[in-house]
């Protein structure tokens, strides 16, 4: 099957520092692909570079078959088929949600009003905000705001979203309402790229798993043999600062042996 | 105080105030438009075009506007680019007040969070939409301050018209002065004229800032 | 261009008439500038203090200030004073005397805007520390203060400059008026009126180019210290 996104060796630097080092990917209709990796790995940067929010270096970047990277002036028509939502929700804050959600369909796309309406009044009670359409943004608590950001993504019906750590600035009590609905969109076949660090999560929704560090993919593979068993020592190291606590905890019970489970 | 010269010549005033006023609304008018394309080339980096904006505000913030209409009114015509009084006033005042509504649309858009251009172009908006829906609203509303304070400045400065042989408020005022005794109330006519145009500006100011801040964000327009 | 026009300015001593026209008018503006800067910062006190007359009388001071051209004011006193009081003041005292009163409102405004711009919880830190009063406002909020307020004031003296091309207006032989003269004098070279117009053009923006720059290299240079 042709896959939806290719992406060919790109390199990305900023101001001499390499942040892409050379990443290639292939991203499949209905696939989920989970990038994970530590901070400034750039795996970020991948996602900003896939709908031109940066220029590549080198490289390309295919979107069916079509070349995305380096276009000029017809990047606004390949951002309308790939949707992105960021950490910081990014509502516009002086739109009632409604009228957040109405802008890209009727003005990017020019579809109808009332057809959009109605299609975005039947999401957002999908994702349990019917009754919020008319409030502005800054009444709404985080999660409720990166809700509505996944609406206003998916009302534009890209082929491909891009979710770049969607979760990171929201309390804790509220990251599952907002994970629970990209489960939602994953069952129901959406092609995502999902930059994250809910482990738990990540092992969830992927269908397969990159791990970035240092500006490469370093391993890929299925969900189930990436966390259960990574092949590389970093990706082995990466995994095991997320269990630090329950590390512990394993230690102490494993009084037999003191010290050698030390991490690090 | 004589009230009756007062009376008798109100209507001198009003007609003065009528050319300040008016000449005053025509430069402020042209100014926001020409501040905000220099201030759009600047924010979006517009080869070329951005180093013109940049040099003219330099040279329109660092020059006296009295200067600039000696160079429109009696330096131009004598190497054969003639303008009449009425195209050097309002060519004067824009030429001034473009760089002050220009720096001020600036700060505005500065204001706005980057991502809030990006979250736009996420959507596949073209550059006009993203400005014309996302950014200037949200622009304007922290503007609107410096907006105003520069739509009083630029009226004020409207007093230099009078070099230009403009019946204008400060004109009508030194005419009246030069014709001999009663420069108190010629003057005292004057700066009541000029907090009669300028009050109403100050107000309008006051109360919109102050719904902007009740609000919380300047537009609630639906698109 | 068929006559030379630009000549006019480099015959006989004419340059230097014009460069002492503009002496005058600088003079003018140090002078405003220097008195702006005292009386300024004494204006923003007062408008912060406790006084509700003291505050009232800056409030009422600065709308003046606000809603009158500074040609008004200068024909307010330079012909009103004169009406009035039966002062005849020239037209050097006058503007420095206009100015001064605009510079001063216009100064204090900047000095309690930047003052009163410094979060609250940078003085409850400090005295978390257990700094004296003079402690805070030596090392915390004077500096922060001057940071903010410095570029400010150097952008209002250069208004103050522009500003004093006004006092051509009440008979003053400044710049313009110099190049009024010479223009005159030389009514045989049409485009003379071009040259020198544009000279006395160039010549402000080459006195306030440089102090605008400065300011705003400063402002970025500090910019770090305020968020």
């Amino acid at each position: 099957m042709e896959p939806i996104l290719r992406v060919k060796d790109i390199h990305k630097s900023f101001d001499g520092t390499g942040v892409l080092k050379g990443v290639s990917l292939e991203i499949h209709e209905g696939e989920v692909v989970v990038i994970i990796g530590p901070s400034g790995c750039g795996k970020s940067t991948l996602l900003r570079c896939i709908n031109g929010l940066e220029r590549i270096d080198r490289g390309e970047i295919l979107l069916r078959d079509r070349r995305i990277s380096g276009l000029e002036k017809d990047m606004h028509l390949v951002r309308q088929k790939i949707g992105m939502v960021f950490q910081s929700y990014d509502l516009f804050p002086h739109m009632k949600v409604m009228d957040n959600l109405l802008l890209g369909p009727t003005k990017a796309l020019k579809r109808s009003r009332e057809e959009t309406e109605a299609e975005a009044m039947q999401m957002l009670s999908r994702v349990g905000l019917a009754d919020k359409a008319q409030a502005l943004p800054r009444t709404l608590s985080g999660g409720q705001k990166q809700r509505v950001a996944l609406v206003r993504a998916m009302l534009m019906h890209p082929e491909l979203l891009l979710l770049d750590e969607i979760t990171a600035a929201l309390d804790p009590e509220m990251v599952s309402e907002v994970l629970n609905v990209v489960i939602d969109l994953a069952e129901e076949g959406m092609t995502m790229a999902i930059v994250t660090h809910e482990m738990r999560f990540a092992e969830a929704v992927a269908d397969r798993v990159l791990f970035m560090e240092d500006g490469v993919i370093a391993e890929e593979g299925g969900p189930e043999e990436f966390f259960r068993e990574p092949r590389t020592e970093r990706a082995r190291q990466f995994l095991q600062s997320f269990t630090y606590a329950s590390a512990r905890k394993k230690e102490k019970a494993d009084s037999g042996n003191p010290g050698s489970g030390k991490i690090r | 105080m004589d009230w009756g010269f007062i009376g008798s010549h109100i209507t001198d005033y009003t007609a003065g105030a009528w050319v300040t006023l008016r000449f005053g609304l025509y430069g402020v008018i042209c100014s926001l438009v020409l501040g905000l394309l220099c201030c759009l080339a600047r924010y979006f980096r517009v080869p070329v075009l951005k180093s013109i904006a940049h040099g003219y505000i330099e040279l329109a913030r660092n020059t006296p506007l009295l200067v600039q209409l000696f160079f429109l009114y009696a330096g131009l015509p004598r190497v054969g680019i003639r303008l009449s009084a009425e195209a050097c006033a309002v060519i004067g005042l824009t030429f001034l007040g473009g760089a002050y509504m220009s720096e001020a649309f600036r700060s505005g858009l500065e204001s706005v969070d980057k991502s809030q251009r990006e979250a736009g172009e996420c959507l596949g908006l073209t550059r006009a939409q993203n400005i014309r829906y996302v950014l200037l609203p949200q622009a304007l509303a922290t503007a609107v301050p410096a907006l105003f304070a520069n739509v009083i400045f630029l009226i004020k400065e409207t007093s230099m018209f009078s070099v230009l042989a403009m019946m204008d408020l400060m004109n009508v005022a030194d005419t009246l002065r030069t014709s001999g005794g009663h420069t108190v109330e010629v003057l005292f006519m004057l700066a009541a004229a000029y907090l009669v145009l300028l009050l109403p500006v100050s107000l309008a100011a006051t109360l919109t800032e102050r719904r902007l801040r009740y609000a919380g964000f300047g537009n609630q327009r639906t698109v | 261009m068929q006559d030379l026009g630009i000549s006019v300015l480099f015959r006989g001593i004419n340059f230097q008439r014009l460069l002492l026209g503009l002496w005058v008018t600088l003079r003018i503006a140090l002078i405003t500038i220097g008195i702006s800067a005292v009386l300024g910062l004494l204006f923003g006190l007062a408008m912060m203090s406790r006084s509700r007359a003291a505050r009232a009388v800056c409030r009422i001071w600065l709308e003046i200030i606000r809603f009158m051209p500074q040609l008004v004011l200068l024909y307010l006193v330079y012909f009103g004073f004169a009406r009035l009081f039966g002062w005849n003041l020239d037209g050097e005292t006058s503007a420095v005397l206009v100015f001064s009163f605009w510079g001063t409102a216009e100064m204090g405004d900047l000095f309690r805007g930047a003052l009163t711009s410094i979060p609250r919880h940078q003085r409850e830190s400090a005295a978390a520390l257990g700094l004296t009063r003079a402690q805070i406002n030596r090392y915390i909020l004077l500096p922060q203060t001057v940071r903010r307020l410095v570029p400010q004031a150097i952008n209002l003296s250069t208004r103050i400059i522009k500003t004093t091309a006004l006092v051509k207006m009440i008979n003053v032989t400044e710049v313009l008026k110099v190049g009024q003269q010479i223009i005159g004098q030389f009514y045989r070279e049409p485009s003379a009126a071009f040259w020198v117009y544009a000279t006395v053009f160039l010549l402000y923006f080459l006195i306030c180019w440089p102090i605008s720059l400065l300011a705003g290299r400063l402002e970025i240079l500090w910019e770090g210290n305020h968020h």
